[in-house]
């Protein structure tokens, strides 16, 4: 108990309180003068035209990554549970990318779409798409999704397989008698029994955009062209480790920290909920 | 199998291929490119997919380092190799040995402030180390712990997942057992010796598994953590590869790296498997 605790403490709420604490003041670059500036920090970053920038960024960016990621898995994940023999083949195959670092697969697939050696570019100018992630925000911004989405791939592939493993054979079993395809029981049976599973990997992956894919981005693009894929970890980490604004960093601390409480006591809320059904 | 409908089948393991294809095809191309030279992958854009053969040299360079045809230095990446492996079994330990200490103590001792505690704990399950990075910097960096292994594993520690893996568990353990334990006369620390580790060894391997991953692949914290080459995990050492922009680059270098970092976790998770997927799925519920 003791070992814990202690860690706790000291790595996590002494830096939460810091970042509490250093979110209401100000300092001036050499760090010699120390002022209490209350709101201001917030008040700033309210006005501060990148910031809302980056918070739109990784809305775009967190929506598409869920969206997409779930659909693919969750189509995977249906087709490999009708599998009978060689299910496991399948599984091994798609749960690989989990063991994946988000900086290797930034790095992956950073060189897969380079501008003039990748593979994949080469495909794609072909058809005539000029692609270059380099200069054109939209398609740092496609790429760092799909580097996203392939390393999340597994990890929801799995949850998916598990959800539809816990739902009755006996009821499927049921509705084909009663004549229902394959196409109806998934979404009258199968769908609805399994929103639970997907409403959980929904605030996962949401909470993966937002804070896993750091390594990503650093990797793939460095939050570029210009701000175009800089996500609000992304903005932290700049704003406090290299621009030194530290009150400011910290007041984006503050605001990352509320919006995964948030989406932490939804979830909580949904799962209290789902016992009792 | 509810019904047979052999076109269904078909169209399953099509899409299905499709599937495996489009997830395996970037690790294809990577194994390729680290089998090729410099010159193969960026002269003849688009690189060829045969394998090329100069496999053995680029993963030479790549684990002892060495100076490349147009003078370029590559630092070895086997002690990075090294460093990753041991912050990431120290981490796999180093929590799962905490985790089981907490959470036995808040299942079966009545003490002051459990509740408390207990909260405390449960809240860190919240905050990922990426939300925290500049205050934990500094709190690390006060008591001198920049660029040591210490300083590099501990603070990833404070996390309350595992804890409530075991507290899941040990909630299930029934009272009998317990009270036989210690009718027999077994001491709080035998009973958790004797009884508890023993019956929680397959959460202690799927935790091994999820936090042998977590820890290999730490990136941000890392980052900020280790400006000594000597500390510099093998996930940050790629990054540091990639210098010369889009075609200065020596890619194959860097892919033979990539692998060479992909390949232990990709081992432990395939080893494993099964235990990873109970414990992935216990730890949500």
């Amino acid at each position: 108990m003791a070992p814990q605790l202690a860690i706790v403490l000291i790595f996590f709420f002494w830096p939460a309180g810091q970042a509490l604490y250093q979110s209401l003041l100000s300092q001036d670059a050499f760090g010699t003068s120390v002022q209490f500036v209350g709101g201001e920090n917030f008040e700033r970053l309210w006005h501060d035209a990148t910031y809302l920038a980056s918070f739109k960024i990784t809305a775009i960016f967190s929506i598409l990554v869920a969206v997409l990621g779930l659909s693919s898995s969750l189509l995977l994940a249906v087709l490999a549970n009708r599998v009978v023999a060689g299910a496991w083949v399948y599984r091994s195959l798609l749960i690989w990318p989990y063991a994946v670092a988000p900086a290797i697969a930034g790095v992956v697939w950073l060189f897969l779409f380079a501008p003039s050696v990748g593979v994949v570019t080469y495909v794609l100018r072909e058809w005539g798409l000029a692609w270059n992630p380099l200069l054109d925000g939209d398609h740092a911004m496609a790429l760092i999704v799909m580097a996203a989405v392939w390393k999340q791939i597994s990890y929801n592939v799995l949850f998916f397989l598990a959800g539809l493993q816990s739902i009755p054979k006996s009821l499927i079993e049921a509705a084909a008698i009663d004549g229902a395809g394959p196409w109806r029981r998934f979404w009258t049976i199968v769908f609805p029994l399994l929103s639970p599973t997907a409403f959980f990997l929904l605030v996962i992956n949401i909470i993966y955009a937002f804070f896993d894919t750091f390594a990503v981005v650093d990797a793939a693009t460095h939050g570029g062209p210009g701000r175009d894929t800089a996500i609000l970890v992304y903005k932290v980490y700049y704003d406090g480790f290299k621009a030194l604004d530290l009150g400011g960093s910290a007041a984006q601390s503050v605001i990352l920290m509320a919006i995964v409480i948030s989406l932490t006591i939804v979830q909580f809320r949904f799962i209290e909920r789902r016992v009792h059904y | 199998m509810v019904e047979n409908r052999p076109a269904l089948t078909v169209l399953t393991h099509l899409t299905l291929v499709l599937g495996v294809v489009i997830v395996g095809f970037p690790l294809y191309v990577v194994v390729i490119a680290s089998t090729q030279t410099a010159q193969d992958i960026v002269q003849n854009a688009p690189m060829s997919l045969w394998p090329g053969d100069s496999m053995a040299e680029n993963y030479r360079v790549a684990l002892w380092g060495g100076v490349l045809n147009n003078g370029g230095r590559v630092a070895p990446a086997w002690p990075m190799m090294a460093v990753s492996l041991a912050s990431a079994l120290i981490i796999a330990f180093g929590k799962i040995a905490i985790s089981l200490l907490s959470a036995f103590a808040i299942v079966f001792f009545r003490f002051r402030f459990r509740t408390a505690c207990f909260w405390l704990i449960f809240v860190t399950l919240m905050l990922p180390i990426e939300v925290r990075i500049g205050p934990t910097y500094s709190v690390v960096a006060s008591l001198g712990l920049l660029n040591t292994m210490t300083g590099l594993t501990v603070p990833l520690m404070a996390s309350a997942t595992a804890t409530f893996l075991f507290r899941q568990f040990f909630l299930t353990v029934p009272d009998e057992l317990v009270e036989a334990a210690r009718i027999d006369g077994a001491s709080p620390m035998q009973f958790f010796r004797d009884h508890l580790v023993p019956l929680s060894t397959t959460t202690i391997a799927a935790l091994f598994v999820i936090q042998f991953i977590y820890g290999w692949n730490q990136y941000l914290w890392p980052l900020l953590m280790t400006t000594n080459e000597t500390m510099l995990p093998i996930v940050l050492g790629i990054k540091r590869l990639l210098t010369g922009g889009d075609a200065g680059t020596d890619w194959n270098i860097v892919m033979a790296t990539a692998i060479l970092a992909m390949v232990p976790p990709a081992v432990v998770v395939l080893l494993m498997q099964k235990w990873l997927v109970r414990g992935l799925v216990d730890s949500e519920k």
